[in-house]
């Protein structure tokens, strides 16, 4: 039993198409079998909704009089990439505002755009004979654009890392607030609902395939960026000007910046029992792994391997505690918008189209090349350790002799107990607490690792406003120190 | 009943959430606490049934009581249900429904303030007229 789009076309004309959403197609496939459901079933509504970072608008804004070849342009100061015809820009979901900072950003104005407000321009240039103008402020609305064309490089994640954080220090992350000592697990997707998992082939998914983009009708344009089966991503486009306001959200990750959550929605066209099986993919089988953020570089740790099932559960379980486990995607948004593509269906208001073109079903995310990685332990210096029984006048002696101003505190098996900085030394005479060190020292230390890159240890060095590092190996015996002055040397540059 | 307990130099330095089961038998959950040198802050849990009688020991022994009746307020305009409170709040105070909506259970709130900072839709906040807004705790 094969179907083509030309037949489930005609039903939806004719008005007897059987749309389902991708939830209602697990209990029927598990209800009639395969075979059945592939028979009864014409169209799966499938869905997404959550923040897609890489997104954005092409907007042309017609010439103004003079006219002006824009150089840079700001849409309520949210500056879009202008290097391309005079008055054409992108404008891209993360840039922030420059006088707002992280509380406004691209997202906001696309938002605003959209809910029919108005919005500043403002466009400077160098001036040339064909395009005099040097400098515009205006004001634009959606209807006044020529286009405006969401065209975004990279959407609908088939399935993502999730996130926790080992670390003692909370992190603010694009996978939300992530508490210390593993204290909770984020994860985005919408596991067996989304769209790619519904079609692992990408049988219907391809260039040109019809889609729902936040309310409009949109077209897979390609495979997304960084596309690597089983996580698969789409280049979309969609006409803004169609779009409906209850299906984006601008939104601001706290700590991390401004993005745009976005509901995407595809219908999958049940050509044949292989098309049936596919859509009747369930949680338990989607298989993605919980990551450790606390270690700051590209290639984090695999803390599990877990199911969007397990994850969807709200607890899963780490080194034998439980961890609450929160979604960034909204599965009740998901839910809208797998229902509004199915009454559009079937209101005979959307048709269904093959792929010109398939996507790779294959491919792998290779990391930036660079021309080197300094790590912590080709920079860290000799650190000089004291006892914590060491007096605080002793310490004052070591502190010139060696010209040093950080002395870190370690027990009789070298592990980091403390550490005292010069600064410690001048407070603890002046306020005459000059017994020992132990008295005096800091005992919470921050610690750099000796694979980390500076970069990072340089963020830590700026965010707790200190200048220097002990280095600690995973048993947190000291290796040496790494120092401000070591660092700005290198990054300085 | 939720209690904000405010603690003043007097009071600070005795034992008087013992004081108060011994007196009431009642059992004081000690939710979230701040102790100073000078002053502090709890927020304890009584059981409806006793929260009177406990209030008045403590009010006996010069501390100030305020009931937390109103939790955090959700702005259903801004939310769009992602549900990232759900594992950062200490309490859990929010939950799915059986619809994938994220519900407040109000009454389980000790007025933290974590969930106001970590929300991306910004739609979290605490009562308009919570004396609690000046809290001390440290968050998280």
């Amino acid at each position: 039993m094969k179907k083509t789009i030309e037949e489930i076309n005609r039903k939806i004309t004719e008005g007897s198409v059987c749309v389902v959403t991708a939830e209602e197609m697990k209990e029927i496939v598990e209800e009639l079998g395969v075979e059945r459901a592939a028979k009864e079933v014409d169209v799966v509504t499938t869905g997404t909704f959550g923040a897609m970072c890489s997104s954005g608008v092409f907007m042309n804004f017609g010439h103004s009089d003079p006219p002006i070849k824009m150089q840079r342009v700001w849409l309520n100061d949210v500056e879009a990439y202008t290097g391309i015809a005079a008055v054409d820009a992108y404008l891209g979901v993360t840039q922030l505002s420059e006088s707002r900072g992280m509380e406004y950003g691209g997202a906001h104005v696309i938002e605003d755009l959209v809910r029919g407000k108005d919005v500043e321009l403002r466009a400077i240039s160098y001036g040339t004979d064909c395009y005099p103008r040097k400098k515009i402020v205006t004001e634009i609305a959606l209807e006044d654009l020529n286009q405006a064309v969401m065209v975004n490089p990279r959407n609908a994640y088939q399935r993502y890392k999730a996130a926790t954080n080992s670390s003692d220090r909370i992190l603010r992350t694009y996978m939300g607030t992530l508490l210390p000592n593993y204290g909770n697990v984020t994860f985005a997707g919408c596991g067996e609902i989304s769209p790619l998992n519904n079609d692992p082939e990408y049988r219907t998914i391809g260039v040109g395939t019809r889609i729902f983009l936040c309310g409009a009708k949109g077209y897979v344009i390609g495979e997304g960026t960084q596309h690597a089966p089983p996580f698969g991503t789409l280049m979309v486009k969609g006409n803004l000007k169609e779009m409906k306001p209850e299906f984006m959200k601008a939104i601001v990750m706290p700590g991390y910046g401004v993005t745009m959550m976005l509901g995407i929605g595809i219908p999958i066209p049940i050509l044949d029992e292989e098309m049936a099986k596919a859509t009747a993919i369930r949680d338990e089988q989607i298989i993605t792994e919980i990551i450790d953020f606390g270690v700051p570089k590209r290639d984090r740790p695999v803390v599990k391997r877990i199911s969007y099932a397990e994850l969807k559960s709200g607890r899963v379980e780490i080194n034998g505690e439980e961890v609450r486990v929160s979604p960034l995607s909204s599965y009740y948004m998901a839910r809208k918008v797998m229902e509004e593509l199915k009454k559009m269906i079937e209101r005979g208001e959307f048709f269904l189209t093959m792929p010109v073109e398939r996507i790779p079903t294959s491919g792998v995310l290779k990391p930036m090349r660079q021309r080197e990685v300094k790590l912590v332990k080709s920079v860290m210096t000799k650190a000089v350790t004291i006892s914590p029984e060491t007096s605080v006048v002793e310490a004052s002696k070591i502190i010139i002799e060696k010209n040093v101003n950080h002395l870190p505190v370690v027990d009789e098996k070298g592990v980091l107990i403390g550490i005292v900085t010069s600064w410690d030394i001048a407070k603890a005479v002046a306020t005459g607490r000059i017994g020992k060190v132990a008295e005096v020292m800091t005992r919470k230390v921050i610690t750099a690792m000796p694979d980390e890159p500076i970069e990072s240890a340089a963020r830590k060095m700026e965010k707790f406003n200190i200048s220097a590092l002990p280095v600690v190996d995973s048993r947190r015996r000291v290796l040496g120190m790494v120092t401000s002055e070591d660092l700005s040397r290198l990054l300085a540059r | 009943m939720l209690l904000l307990l405010k603690f003043d130099s007097k009071t600070i330095r005795k034992p008087i959430i013992s004081k108060a089961t011994l007196e009431t038998n009642a059992l004081i959950n000690i939710l979230r606490a701040n102790v100073g040198a000078r002053k502090g802050e709890m927020v304890v849990e009584v059981d409806d049934s006793k929260a009177r009688d406990v209030e008045e020991v403590f009010r006996r022994f010069g501390v100030e009581v305020v009931e937390l009746r109103e939790g955090i307020v959700k702005d259903e305009g801004r939310c769009v249900h992602c549900g990232l409170c759900t594992s950062i709040c200490p309490v859990e105070v929010f939950e799915f429904d059986e619809n994938w909506r994220v519900v407040v259970r109000e009454e389980r709130c000790v007025h933290c303030g974590v969930c106001i900072g970590v929300c991306p839709c910004n739609a979290l906040s605490l009562p308009v007229n919570s004396i609690n807004k000046d809290l001390k705790f440290h968050t998280i």
